[in-house]
């Protein structure tokens, strides 16, 4: 296999660290590694703005922006530029000093999620051996800029903002951490390149992604689930509810500091879809042995785009929740499925090595996860139905 | 606030603070943790409005709640005042017409129809066959898509993103381009004339309105696949914001909100006024009375307003479309009162007139049916959450120009 085109990157990186004198070579390669990962993802972000305010707009039958640049894709620039030069109004009564910081403090966590991931075969920034680990425990620290917004503004919507938030991010973090513990412990390690590995390769053509198998799945469904909340989308935005508290949590920002809450959130959203990719949908892997001619980061990279343009779409199709509802999605249903999946990936690991057939594996662990999916499906629908109408005579 | 106020605090209580009385059926009582030991928990008090997105307009929701749970609702309105009803008292009667166009906005031809019958009432008008079936059906063009919309604003309210919204959105324009062929508005109609209307239908509009007939089923079924199956609009609206039927005939509140809450009460049926005594079409009930029945009703009540469409539409007859007895210049209805009422979409709108003889009404007053709806605002939010309280006031259906006249 030509691995020139799948290894570009690093071989550009490798010729350009070999041209500087060695004194400056760890440097210079510390920033190759740093520099595209903040150029790439903020402009992701940027078009991805556009991308999903056209997406919407064709969900609701409307255009969209379509005057700025080509097709409107110049929108994020002009954006941009008015949130730069827009006043920046901090509330008299506000703490000024947590009210700065916030929107930083919740940037640069979010920015270093992004040095664990692999994107592509020999690219991934820092090969930390807990790389699951760290990733959760950055993200987890997010929470405490949202707080930080709430409280400093001295507004009362962005306290009941932050309260929500506090409340569903923490909720949302058990079932996260539980359904990526399943991949953990089938690969027996945290870092995030070898899960990767142990999805490669492929029997009959068809590849050994975890979501092909059964608690893989469940784990896959209770994960994108679960990261929708904690990047607080739709239909799990309610800290910061339009309709109810306004703008929740930074409701009292303005200008660059409002861009950079909108930064860090779909930030936040693209890593945790990157891990997502990483757990279970085996990172820069192909789906097809006969597609691996095209290069890893591609794959990568497509399999974020398919997942956002996911995201957009929920977006513009479902109401939100409420805040109890919300609770009890997360510790009455997702918390309970995360731990019977932990079981049935034991299961699986098992009966491999006791050598099953993979049709059986998939029914016996199919089974074990349906039965309670199904209770408590039908436990939360008793409540609600539709309902038949009278007629007066 | 301090706690040792609110451990003291029982009904009838002035909440501290905010100088409210508490509600008849609530207490405050001091929260208290497992060792028995008081809790620091303290009320907090809400201003919701006048600028909020989903206060539908400048209205202003005076909230007290205990975490997220309302305990107190004090709805306030007012920011829209603009002394309707005695500029009406120092003008024409018809000179009024067009300013009952923005009572209610999204229903000008329902707001016209209503003023005109008081009108009638009181100068014993006759109206033409061929207007009254024109004023059927633009009111049930009107219904329709004033329900049609407050579907889209519940569904906004409840946090769609306005996918729904747009939707019915592209449906209300349909009906306002048939609005504007005829009366020359899309909104502001100003169409109704005393004793009949201003302008015979143009070539063409019956097709128009029989096509939009004909092909509006088709929506709602796509609008409620969309929706009435959605297991989080289920979730959050059933049970939601109840309104128990007694409580609702003594707040007088009328239209889909009442026969949500199962009471039979329709003026089409109970007046026959126009020809909706020569129509087919059933009143649909709910049970519950909640938000989910309040959705519900006006899906169906939209079904029932298109069989009214239909049969209209077949047999409207020619003729003139306005009483030739009625004067548009030196109008002078003899003295007396009279209450023209109406079944619109809101509910029951009427227009209540003192004549002394001169040209102006002596006295004009407005029953608005989003005014009178809103009163119960506070009974059916108590102990629901902000959230809630959002798409209860959206099942309301309230427009503020009629709240605050």
């Amino acid at each position: 296999m030509d691995d020139s085109l799948d290894q570009i990157f690093v071989t550009l990186k490798h010729t350009v660290v070999g041209l500087c004198p060695e004194c400056i070579q760890p440097l210079v390669s510390i920033l190759l590694s740093i520099v595209p990962l903040v150029a790439v993802f903020p402009l992701i972000f940027a078009l991805t703005t556009v991308v999903e305010r056209k997406g919407l707009g064709r969900i609701q039958n409307r255009l969209g922006p379509n005057r700025v640049g080509p097709f409107g894709f110049l929108q994020f620039a002009a954006d941009g530029i008015k949130s730069l030069i827009k006043e920046d109004i901090v509330p008299r009564a506000a703490d000024k000093l947590v009210h700065f910081l916030a929107p930083i403090s919740l940037v640069v966590p979010v920015l270093l999620l992004y040095s664990v991931l692999p994107y592509g075969r020999n690219m991934v920034p820092i090969d930390l051996d807990a790389g699951v680990l760290f990733f959760f425990a950055l993200g987890a620290s997010t929470e405490l800029s949202l707080f930080m917004a709430g409280w400093s503004s001295r507004n009362k919507y962005s306290l009941l903002g932050a309260m929500r938030s506090i409340a569903q991010m923490v909720s949302y973090e058990m079932p996260l951490v539980l359904s990526s513990l399943s991949v953990v412990m089938i690969v027996g390690s945290l870092s995030l390149p070898k899960i990767v590995e142990a999805q490669m390769g492929h029997t009959a053509g068809i590849t050994h992604w975890f979501v092909f198998t059964p608690w893989g799945l469940a784990g896959f469904l209770l994960f994108l689930v679960a990261s929708l909340a904690e990047a607080n989308r739709s239909p799990f935005d309610l800290p910061e509810a339009e309709s109810e508290i306004i703008a929740g949590y930074f409701v009292e920002y303005s200008g660059f500091k409002f861009a950079l809450f909108f930064l860090g959130e779909y930030l936040g959203l693209f890593a945790m879809a990157g891990l997502g990719i990483t757990l279970f949908l085996g990172g820069w892997t192909a789906p097809l042995a006969c597609l691996d001619f095209v290069p890893s980061w591609a794959w990568f990279f497509l399999k974020l785009f398919a997942m956002i343009a996911l995201f957009i779409w929920i977006r513009g199709t479902v109401p939100r929740l409420r805040a109890d509802q919300l609770m009890g999605l997360a510790w009455k249903f997702m918390l309970p499925m995360a731990l019977i999946n932990l079981l049935v990936a034991g299961l699986w690991h098992f009966m491999r090595v006791a050598e099953w057939p993979f049709g059986v594996r998939w029914v016996v662990c199919g089974f074990i996860l349906i039965v309670p999916y199904a209770v408590f499906s039908w436990v939360f629908a008793a409540k609600v139905g539709k309902r038949t109408y009278r007629y007066a005579n | 606030m301090s706690r040792e106020i609110l451990a003291d605090v029982t009904a009838e209580h002035v909440l501290p603070g905010s100088g409210m009385v508490a509600p008849r059926n609530f207490e405050v009582r001091p929260k208290t943790g497992t060792d028995g030991a008081a809790l620091d928990s303290d009320l907090l008090e809400v201003s919701m409005g006048p600028h909020h997105p989903s206060t539908h307009g400048v209205f202003r929701m005076d909230v007290v709640l205990d975490g997220e749970i309302v305990v107190k609702l004090k709805p306030v309105f007012g920011y829209l005042h603009r002394n309707h009803e005695k500029i009406a008292e120092g003008t024409s009667y018809l000179a009024s017409m067009p300013y009952t166009d923005r009572l209610d906005y999204f229903c000008s031809l329902t707001n016209n129809w209503a003023y005109a019958l008081a009108v009638e009432k009181l100068a014993g008008l006759t109206v033409p066959d061929r207007a009254e079936y024109i004023r059927v059906i633009t009111a049930e063009l009107t219904r329709l898509q004033n329900h049609t919309c407050l579907v889209g604003f519940l569904l906004m309210d409840m946090g769609a993103l306005g996918t729904p919204l747009m939707y019915a959105f592209r449906e209300r324009e349909k009906i306002l381009d048939l609005f504007e062929s005829l009366t020359g508005a899309r909104m502001m109609c100003n169409y109704m004339r005393f004793g009949g209307c201003r302008v015979d239908l143009p070539p063409g509009w019956i097709e128009g309105a029989q096509q939009i007939a004909d092909e509006y089923p088709r929506f709602l079924d796509e609008f409620e696949n969309l929706l009435t199956g959605n297991e989080i609009l289920l979730a959050r609206t059933q049970g939601v914001g109840k309104l128990s039927a007694e409580l609702a005939v003594n707040a007088s509140i009328t239209g889909p909100m009442l026969r949500a809450s199962g009471v039979d009460y329709d003026l089409r049926k109970v007046d026959k006024y126009g020809f909706y005594g020569r129509f087919d079409f059933r009143i649909p009930l709910g049970d519950h009375g909640d938000v989910y029945d309040r959705y519900m009703i006006r899906i169906l009540e939209m079904r029932e307003s298109l069989k009214i469409l239909q049969q209209a539409l077949k047999s409207i007859p020619a003729g003139p479309i306005i009483d030739p007895k009625a004067k548009l210049r030196g109008f002078r209805p003899k003295v007396g009162e009279a209450y023209g009422r109406i079944e619109g979409p809101k509910g029951e709108l009427g227009f209540y007139l003192i004549s002394d003889g001169s040209p102006n009404p002596y006295r004009y007053r407005v029953r608005p049916p989003s005014l009178i709806n809103l009163t119960v605002l506070e009974d059916m939010c108590l102990g629901h959450s902000v959230s809630d309280v959002v798409i209860i006031l959206g099942s309301v259906d309230i427009v503020l120009g009629e709240v605050d006249r």
